[in-house]
């Protein structure tokens, strides 16, 4: 086309010229061909005028050759298009072919043939109950009316015989994400009419070779979804919470959740407590445990039983909780609401969560330390992390866990009670002065490490450490003030760096103190965006903005991102609470602000001879002190007798009541080892109220009861 | 007696039983019942059924939720005298629907649900034994419920 503009651009000037003249001609020949009978301008494009004639030709030779020009043009575009739709089909078909074990023909790429042939397939198949899913096509591709249709009965039919062999169905999804990646890709972007019309006959054409040996293992053309009304980014705790809500909440609906992960929505606590503690060999591949009430249970929510499969999700009757495992989100269109995969498929949705939690950070000398000592450094997180920690801990003699918050202190204990048995040796240490000293108050913090101590964990507090190398088989730990640890194997438990990988593509604002999504307190971060679970930094309207790293507040986040997203807007108003045990003698459930940093009043159970049998045994002289303090808190009077012996130089904390204080409001509480006691404790915290006296408030719990 | 020390920021009480015999002083705002923030139970304000409450567990949303949701919804608004007796059909659907499901609603569901059609849901009813036995995300923040990882 610019080939010949450019020439007529040059021959304009030439044909005006050969115009005029023509023009200049026939007026000369009107004035002198007045005599004459003959209309002169009828001679003006042809016949033998003079020059003017051979200039005529030239211009009617350059059009007629610019017109053949942009024909051929035209027609050679068109071919070669259909020529790398062909090609495109033929690979594709091949690609699907390679999969099946059985090689198969490569399907003549046609879109006349497909059809003729579809029909052919249509006495393979028997039933017809999967013609919904042909009406998932349509969203998929836009489609004229008749080209859908063709597509439609080649589906009904192809499905069918892909259910037919039970073993196939199990493959094909990996086929057929694969072979129905390209439909789904290249349906949206329909920039030409040739792609359009091709769309749907692709799946007519790679459901050919399959559904014509039905026997052999065979990949149907379902398409992943490329649309879902709410899509979940993220398949853990929060993500399954919310899936669950959004069900409750809106009949029908249809959930995906994408999840980086191999498997589906489980529960994380366990891989650091009662898994550790289960008698059966086989844990690490069934991943069941005993729960405190004695039933047994899998870590995952739910069975895949319970979920869709993904491909089936837009034409579910009913709706239904799709997972689509090993896919991560790279990026998030806002304003386009959608979202691309890494493997450049594009799901749009209609309200997204994002659940993304985070990874485990590590510390800098570690990384800096080299391949050896970074093979044999585990960062606890996921299913992998605890069946290859479990692997370690059989063959290693000697594990060193760095960081003494839960995960560090809950993993020492359950290593320590585990090196009763093998002789592992099962080191903690951590900068604070003991463990969860960063939660606890120092009384309680230097009890507990007590505690960890008698399990069996040999205890390193304040250590930081300065650098790690490999050394003779062993790796060597120096700390800052010069003290030494040899061991075989680090779990670094060091924290959680929230994953915010999309805030970039999507503009999602990150919190600068806290890290995180940014959202307000009905967990929304945009239209159309709500982010819960460890990667939410939200505002709760009592306690202020923060970001809780616990299992509860993903499940109760979740659940309320569910309800928001189906049109509740309820703001972070039920406090989530969290729980540790740590050991046979420690176990506690807390809710609020705990943070060792604010002051505290613990109210706790004096020791009985019911309580801690050795006190019956020992003999203090000493009457019971009772100081009054400045405010007259906690005094009672001063009975004569005293019922049982006190110990008096080492306080036991059996049992007890912590509160934490910020402006004399209670902002969170501790429970010690006093159970069932969470919706008091709850109802305080949400009251706000200064409360002058908190034994009074502690009478609330009846702690001395069970 | 109780005696009482401060370590630092810290105070630090220590109390016998007697001491915590007598009631409490301590004063705490009276709840409203209307709250529309609060966490609700299994029948809101309204008499509707909530079907979030984590009592329910995965019943309301798995496969088998909207035939859950009629049987549920027809016993709960049923006025017969023997309530629920006109429900019958949809428990059977309900039913059929679990038993393509084994791994997810396991064999005891047959007892449940010939016991549904005889036990009132409360607002603070303990839910169905299997049904809490099978679901930790109850354990957290359901108002009788809060033992750990239930």
């Amino acid at each position: 086309m610019l080939k010949c503009r450019a020439v007529w651009r040059k021959l304009a000037p030439l044909a005006r010229s050969a115009s005029t003249q023509c023009r200049h001609n026939v007026k000369t020949a009107l004035n002198n061909g007045r005599r004459q009978a003959f209309v002169p301008a009828t001679h003006m494009s042809t016949g033998p005028a003079g020059g003017g004639g051979s200039e005529n030709t030239l211009y009617v030779v350059l059009v007629g050759a610019a017109c053949l020009g942009g024909g051929a043009y035209a027609y050679m575009t068109v071919r070669g298009d259909s020529k790398r739709y062909e090609e495109r089909i033929s690979e594709l078909a091949s690609r699907s072919a390679k999969e099946a074990p059985e090689s198969q023909p490569p399907v003549a790429p046609e879109p006349e043939e497909a059809a003729p042939t579809s029909e052919e397939s249509a006495p393979v198949a028997e039933l017809s109950g999967e013609t919904e899913s042909a009406s998932a096509e349509e969203p998929v591709t836009e489609t004229p009316p008749e080209a859908a249709e063709q597509a439609a009965p080649v589906l009904a039919e192809a499905e069918p015989v892909a259910e037919v062999p039970p073993e196939a169905v199990e493959e094909a999804p990996p086929v057929v994400e694969e072979a129905a990646e390209e439909p789904v890709t290249e349906a949206p972007p329909a920039a030409e009419p040739e792609t359009v019309q091709e769309a749907p006959t692709e799946p007519a054409v790679t459901s050919l070779p399959e559904s014509a040996p039905a026997p052999e293992p065979v990949s149907a053309p379902l398409t992943l979804p490329s649309h879902a009304p709410y899509l979940l980014i993220g398949g853990g705790t929060a993500s399954f919470a919310a899936a669950r809500s959004i069900r409750a909440r809106d009949p029908g609906a249809k959930v995906l959740i994408v999840t980086d992960e191999p498997n589906l929505p489980y529960m994380r606590p366990p891989l650091s407590k009662e898994l550790w503690f289960s008698d059966d060999p086989s844990v690490t591949e069934t991943l069941r445990f005993k729960q405190w009430n004695g039933k047994e249970r899998s870590i995952y929510f739910q069975p895949s039983s319970f979920y869709v499969k993904p491909e089936e999700l837009t034409s579910a009757e009913n709706g239904g909780v799709a997972v689509l495992t090993g896919k991560k989100v790279i990026q998030m269109d806002v304003r386009g609401n959608k979202v691309k995969l890494d493997d450049d498929t594009e799901i749009s949705y209609d309200k997204c969560l994002i659940g993304t939690g985070g990874v485990p950070r590590n510390l800098q000398v570690i990384e800096k330390a080299g391949d050896e000592v970074m093979n044999r450094t585990t960062l606890f997180r996921k299913i992998e992390d605890f069946k290859s920690l479990d692997n370690v801990s059989r063959n290693v003699k000697s594990i060193t866990i760095i960081g003494g918050g839960f995960l560090g202190s809950e993993l020492a204990c359950a290593l320590g009670r585990r090196s009763s048995e093998t002789g592992l040796e099962v080191i903690q240490m951590f900068p604070e002065k003991g463990n969860m000293g960063k939660v606890l108050p120092e009384y309680l913090s230097n009890w507990t490490t007590e505690k960890v101590k008698k399990e069996g964990v040999r205890i390193v507090p304040e250590a930081l450490v300065k650098s790690v190398a490999f050394k003779e088989d062993k790796l060597e730990i120096l700390l800052k003030d010069g003290r030494q640890v040899k061991t075989d194997h680090i779990v670094a438990a060091v924290g959680l760096e929230p994953n915010v990988d999309l805030a970039k593509s999507a503009g999602l604002e990150v919190d600068s103190d806290f890290g995180g999504y940014r959202v307000n307190a009905e967990l929304q971060a945009r239209s159309n965006i709500w982010v819960a679970g460890d990667a939410a930094c939200f505002y709760d309207i009592r306690l202020g903005r923060r970001r809780v790293e616990h299992h509860d507040h993903a499940v109760v986040s979740g659940r309320l991102a569910g309800e928001n997203m189906t049109g509740a807007n309820k703001p972070y108003w039920h406090q989530s609470m969290f729980w540790s045990d740590l050991g046979p003698d420690v176990g506690y459930e807390a809710i609020g602000i705990v943070d060792s940093s604010l002051p505290t009043v613990g109210v706790f159970a004096k020791a009985t001879s019911k309580d801690t049998p050795k006190a019956a045994t020992e003999q203090s002289g000493t009457g019971i002190r009772s100081e009054s303090e400045t405010e007259a808190t906690a005094v009672t009077p001063v009975a004569s007798s005293t019922p049982a012996p006190v110990m008096e130089h080492k306080d036991e904390y059996g049992k007890g009541v912590i509160f934490y204080l910020r402006d004399k409001v209670v902002v969170g509480i501790i429970l010690w080892n006093v159970f069932n006691r969470m919706p008091i404790a709850r109802k305080i915290i949400k009251d706000g109220e200064e409360h002058a006296d908190l034994n009074e408030v502690a009478k609330l719990f009846n702690i001395h009861e069970d | 007696m109780s005696y009482c020390r401060q370590e630092g920021k810290d105070r630090i009480i220590f109390v016998t039983k007697e001491d915590h015999e007598s009631p409490s002083n301590a004063e705490l705002v009276a709840d409203d019942p209307n709250d529309p923030y609060d966490e609700q139970g299994l029948i809101l304000p309204n008499g509707d059924i909530n079907w979030n409450c984590p009592c329910l567990g995965g019943m309301a949303s798995g496969p088998c939720g909207s035939q859950f949701k009629e049987a549920f919804s027809c016993f709960h608004y049923s006025k017969e005298e023997v309530k629920g007796s006109d429900c019958i059909d949809h428990f059977r659907n309900m039913q059929e629907c679990m038993q393509k499901y084994p791994d997810l609603y396991p064999q005891e569901e047959e007892k449940e649900t010939k016991t549904q059609t005889e036990v009132v849901p409360d607002q603070d009813s303990s839910p169905p034994s299997s049904v809490s036995d099978s679901d930790v995300l109850s354990h957290s923040s359901s108002p009788t419920d809060s033992q750990r990882a239930s």
